[in-house]
């Protein structure tokens, strides 16, 4: 037997190391042509070994083939295989759970809201924080209006001027709202203050009733206002091989300063660590 | 590695430098007790001190008790949805202790029995499975660092500087080692049908909150962390496990994970189409934009950390970049006339925070602090300019512009923009 295998050996044995108590590691690892270890199977720890094992004798290179043969199978299977960890996913666990919904309508529930219904729901579950016309409170989202603004100083980003998909917002609502009581909402809850939304913001009259079936025709009035990512061509610039290091502007000016609008909370109590 | 030379001050210097800077008003801080000094031997040393495990989940020292996470009240109509950030003026080196990771949620903070946690991953995958959190930590684990930022880091800097401090210009990245599960191992163990090409992730929060992620991304090095810095995740980091999604914003790596689900199509829900997306001058809004271009920032001095004494000072910062390594910082001391390379310490790691110094002698004058990360790509961090003549103002997300602190002569530090 090779110093590799002896060593290789000496490493598998738990029971050696144990009573030894130290691992005698060290030494064996130090050997340059012992294989390195790692969290490999063993048949394809042995593939590794193999053609540094001299000491093999000759009867034993075809058993050794034999079963390297049969290893690379097990290996192969083992790359796919299953370790065996948790169970199966019943559909009644998954129905509860697989609430997203796609834009082309994938997910949709049944049921059926209309926007006069869903007034009521708004009226009473979202106003106090999205406005009654959905013009926002305080600082909550304001979720109508905005229609135009997108390229305006001060853009409103709302389901009429900014959403793409009105599977957006079915979706959202059915994960996240009511704000607080979320996933409380019937399916005709949802679809009704759904269409309420889209009534706020023109895009259906009073007389919709939103559901599975009438999902498909409302349009979105910014549906076409996204693009994918395209910073590594119109950002091609920023990748530079040669960023000026010396005299790279002529002269430096400050050109804004925080101070003089002062909204930073509590900085001089941070820097003094008081409260 | 990009090295400098370090400039010893002679101790003339030192001297004529410290004269100088009791005349600019910059004192060394004053001791508390001077019963405490030499030749007096301190309270602490007279006394025995409280013996192990008297504080068996140890804090941080109480004269540190100003290093903590703030947020910034007006930005948001309630602290459920809202935004703590890193004091990253206050830390050194690459990783963030666990309580100081800033945080970003959607319905304030989930908090999950370990017992009662379940991972379900269905959808396009040929057997629907459910995991319970003893059976994903028994499965193959791998340790990583990387850097997590939020897309809106910056975001309230895009029409110009508006707050004093890098915890709140910045604060929102941290960097820990998470311990997880590769995200390519469970899903195999479900198998992964052919024409899946989308993983939506999904949060248990209030808000379930969901995100549309590539496959190939999923596939390549996304993790399924329970562990950060060694110990189980915070309950605000997403106890007990989250996705972690390497150089790609923050939003994309769901705390509190409740499910996985494959298929054919991204889902385009709230946080990817209403929320970041990138909105530009035309009106026209970039989606999808997952990357985290390379970024940097001076920690020490900032506004929450000014200069106290002149002479030798060590200018130290932060770097990171969604796309790969850090390979070099620069540092100007003249709003970005001139650089140089600073010197970056400790490891450099895949998408993960470097740590950088620069070191120079202050001799009480006005200065217009900068750094600038490259990344191994060559992608070069642009000025504050450069990035607002492509993408205008009204992007609030990936703002990774080049900051500029002016130290004032009295060592106090300002956001400020330059020319």
């Amino acid at each position: 037997m090779s110093r590799c295998r002896k060593t290789a050996l000496i490493r598998n044995s738990p029971a050696l190391i144990l009573r030894s108590g130290r691992r005698p590691r060290l030494e064996g690892w130090r050997q340059a042509p012992c294989p390195r270890p790692s969290f490999e199977t063993p048949a394809s720890a042995l593939l590794r070994r193999a053609p540094q094992d001299e000491g093999g004798s000759f009867w034993l290179r075809p058993l050794l083939a034999l079963f390297l043969i049969v290893a690379f199978v097990v290996t192969a299977h083992a790359a796919d295989r299953k370790l065996g960890l948790g169970r199966d996913a019943t559909q009644t666990e998954i129905a509860g759970w697989d609430i997203d919904i796609r834009p082309d309508g994938q997910g949709l529930p049944p049921g059926s809201g209309s926007v006069k219904a869903g007034e009521e729901v708004y009226m009473g579950k979202c106003a106090a924080c999205h406005g009654e016309f959905g013009e926002s409170a305080g600082r909550w989202p304001q979720v109508a209006g905005g229609q135009g603004s997108l390229s305006a100083d001060d853009p409103v980003k709302t389901v009429g001027s900014y959403f793409a998909h009105v599977s957006t917002v079915i979706d959202y609502v059915r994960h996240a709202m009511p704000f607080g009581d979320s996933q409380s909402l019937s399916n005709d809850e949802l679809y009704a203050v759904v269409a309420y939304l889209l009534f706020l913001n023109d895009i259906v009259d009073d007389t919709f009733v939103l559901s599975k079936e009438t999902f498909g025709v409302v349009k979105m009035p910014n549906a076409g206002g996204f693009h994918d990512d395209d910073r590594e061509t119109t950002e091609k610039a920023f990748w530079n091989p040669q960023p000026c290091m010396a005299n790279c502007k002529a002269d430096v000016k400050i050109t804004g300063r925080a101070r003089v609008i002062d909204v930073t909370p509590d900085d001089k109590a941070a820097r003094k660590g008081v409260e | 590695m990009n090295e400098e030379t370090p400039q010893r001050p002679s101790r003339r210097r030192f001297l004529s430098a410290a004269a100088s800077g009791a005349a600019l008003g910059v004192t060394p801080a004053l001791a508390g007790n001077p019963k405490n000094l030499p030749p007096n031997v301190p309270e602490w040393t007279r006394v025995l001190g409280d013996g192990v495990a008297t504080r068996p989940y140890g804090n941080p020292s109480k004269h540190e008790a100003h290093v903590i996470r703030r947020d910034v009240q007006w930005l948001t109509a309630s602290r459920e949805s809202s935004v703590s950030f890193t004091p990253l003026h206050e830390l050194d080196g690459i990783i963030t202790p666990n309580g100081l990771c800033f945080e970003r949620h959607h319905a304030g903070i989930a908090e999950i029995d370990p017992e009662d946690y379940r991972l379900m991953v269905h959808g396009l995958v040929e057997k629907p499975l459910i995991f319970t959190l003893a059976e994903l930590k028994r499965f193959p684990r791998v340790n990583r660092v990387y850097f997590l930022e939020c897309a809106a880091n910056s975001g309230m800097e895009w029409r110009g500087a508006q707050l004093n401090g890098c915890q709140y210009t910045h604060g929102m990245v941290h960097c820990v080692q998470y311990t997880g599960v590769p995200l390519s191992v469970l899903l195999a163990e479900a198998g992964v049908k052919p024409n899946a090409k989308w993983l939506l992730a999904e949060g248990a929060d209030s808000a379930a909150m969901t995100r549309s992620i590539p496959l190939a991304k999923a596939l390549d090095d996304c993790l399924i962390a329970y562990r950060m810095n060694g110990e189980m995740l915070r309950p605000e980091q997403g106890y007990p496990a989250r996705l972690v999604v390497p150089g790609w914003e923050g939003n994309v790596w769901v705390k509190w994970l409740r499910r996985l689900k494959l298929g054919d199509e991204p889902w385009f829900a709230r946080e990817e189409t209403s929320k970041y997306t990138d909105l530009m001058a035309s009106g026209k809004a970039r989606q999808f934009t997952f990357v985290m271009d390379a970024k940097s920032v001076i920690t020490s001095p900032s506004p929450q950390a000014p200069l106290r004494a002149t002479g030798f000072t060590v200018i130290s910062g932060l770097a990171w970049s969604g796309r790969g390594k850090v390979a070099r910082v620069d540092v100007s001391l003249d709003g970005g006339k001139n650089w140089r390379a600073a010197k970056i310490d400790g490891l450099q790691l895949d998408k993960a925070c470097v740590r950088f110094y620069a070191e120079t002698e202050w001799s009480g004058g006005e200065m217009l602090l900068q750094s600038r990360a490259i990344d191994e790509t060559g992608y070069v961090q642009p000025s504050k300019s450069e990035l607002r003549k492509i993408r205008g103002v009204n992007s609030i997300y990936h703002n990774n512009g080049i900051q500029t602190w002016l130290v004032k002569a009295d060592g106090e530090v300002e956001n400020v923009e330059v020319s």
